[in-house]
């Protein structure tokens, strides 16, 4: 029988949330590795009980983890993050130039067709790749080398890669963000990489609102049937790009604040997105105290709020860009995570929800894998 | 043979309980009883000290014989009560947070 696996991280430790097809009744098992910061945790898409996970502390640094059995059981693997060659330097929070420093992992991404090979997007800012189940990490230094990596500066959370995207059609194609660089494409599997940034617009972040790299990208998404259409919600506005980032329009159109994190497309329609409008930049929660998803039914622009079972008074949690993903089950299920510890979950698209955890840690991260 | 008591949260990821001992051969110096816990216990690399510098992260102490060895040199001897055995060495997570 067909059923959902959440695989949910948070500041104190991984959760596992499973349910069958129907998804009305969820166990919950964890916290796995309590204690810990789980920024990320994903299954590959060749084997789904292939799962990593990305565990750190500030005390004791940076942890992999490796399950094969869909996460009842883990192995610890390798956490070797070595810039490849002369570090370098970005540009430090108050302008002034800053050594490369490793810190965590943000974003595991496993290759498409090989559980052994898995993506990670790093603070400070790089892609590193495991071939060989997570033992070793390598960087791929041609996006870090980039000419414009002098200028990129951290955001608040740091100077993150914190989305990897890669082309199910040309998976030498790929697609990352960064906070605060903005988002960058390969067509060689990660040796050169070039800024796609071209129609954002920061007014108030950066002294040339247009400039070519320096944008607060905080998240991007795309349907697998249509991966030169890519939808991105950036520190403001809604965009998306119909020529694989070559040029972006935005698309926020009545959403209340087109602030957020998160954004992700709905599993079977490539024009159905999902966003959370967060009020402002330095108030990070939800506009009126009212938690609502925002879909769009025509690819942006035109919204419609959902927030059947959302509480609708009094809410001050914010969804972090990690934090949102849909299963592929007939019915797409839709999924997310707060700060207040919070997973909700559709199982109808959007138009119903409930909450399947509600005590939980701040949440970090979801991510929803469909089992056969 | 040295012993050392681990945070809880370093035990956990070695799969240890309790003090553990590590065999240190040469002088039994802060850096060789580190490389001797990192060898017994792969895990650990990265943990208490960077991979390639070896410098000691931030909010990782090292105490003994009611002392604080946090700052010395690597090749600083351990008290001899250590290298003896009548006294632990203390790999110590550093108060933080609230």
């Amino acid at each position: 029988m067909s059923g959902v696996r959440l695989l949910v991280g948070t500041r104190k430790g991984a959760f596992v949330l499973t349910a069958d097809g129907k998804r009305e009744r969820w166990d919950i098992s964890g916290p796995h590795f309590g204690g810990w910061e789980i920024y990320h945790l994903k299954g590959s898409p060749a084997d789904p009980n292939r799962l990593y996970a990305s565990q750190s502390s500030g005390w004791f640094g940076q942890i992999l983890q490796r399950s094969n059995d869909g996460g009842t059981t883990w192995d610890t693997v390798g956490n070797k993050f070595v810039y490849d060659g002369v570090a370098g330097q970005h540009l430090w929070y108050d302008g002034t130039p800053h050594p490369w420093e490793f810190k965590r992992v943000w974003h595991l991404e496993p290759a498409l067709d090989d559980p052994d090979t898995v993506y990670a997007g790093v603070e400070d800012a790089a892609m590193f790749r495991t071939t060989d189940a997570g033992q070793n990490w390598h960087e791929l230094p041609g996006l870090r080398t980039h000419e414009s990596a002098g200028k990129w500066a951290p955001g608040a959370g740091g100077l993150c890669l914190h989305t990897i995207l890669i082309d199910p059609g040309n998976p030498k194609r790929m697609f990352i963000a960064i906070s605060a660089a903005g988002a960058f494409r390969t067509d060689d599997g990660g040796t050169s990489w070039r800024p796609i940034n071209r129609g954002l617009k920061s007014q108030t972040e950066l002294p040339d609102p247009k400039a070519e790299v320096g944008h607060c990208v905080h998240r991007l998404a795309m349907h697998r049937s249509r991966p030169g259409v890519l939808f991105m919600q950036k520190h403001w506005d809604v965009m998306r790009s119909d020529d694989a980032g070559d040029s972006w329009h935005e698309v926020s159109g009545n959403l209340p604040t087109d602030f957020g994190f998160v954004i992700d497309v709905h599993a079977h329609d490539p024009d159905t997105i999902y966003v959370v409008p967060i009020k402002s930049d330095s108030e990070h929660y939800p506009p009126d105290g009212k938690l609502r998803v925002y879909r769009s039914k025509t690819g942006g622009q035109e919204w419609e709020a959902l927030t059947n079972g959302l509480p609708q008074r009094d809410c001050y949690v914010n969804v972090l860009r990690d934090a949102m993903s849909v299963d592929s089950l007939e019915k797409c299920g839709v999924y997310f995570g707060t700060t207040g510890g919070q997973v909700y979950a559709s199982a109808d698209g959007g138009d119903s929800w409930k909450a399947v955890a509600q005590n939980l840690p701040p949440v970090l991260s979801v991510e929803a894998q469909t089992l056969a | 043979m040295i012993r050392v008591v681990l945070p809880q949260h370093l035990r956990t990821l070695a799969r240890v309980n309790g003090e553990v001992t590590v065999d240190v051969p040469g002088p039994p110096t802060l850096g060789a009883v580190l490389s001797a816990l990192e060898s017994t216990y792969p895990v650990l690399q990265g943990t208490m000290r960077d991979h390639i510098t070896l410098k000691r992260r931030p909010f990782v102490r090292f105490y003994a014989c009611e002392q604080d060895l946090s700052h010395d040199a690597p090749d600083t001897r351990l008290p001899d009560a250590v290298a003896s055995g009548a006294e632990p060495f203390l790999v110590v997570g550093a108060m933080a947070g609230g």
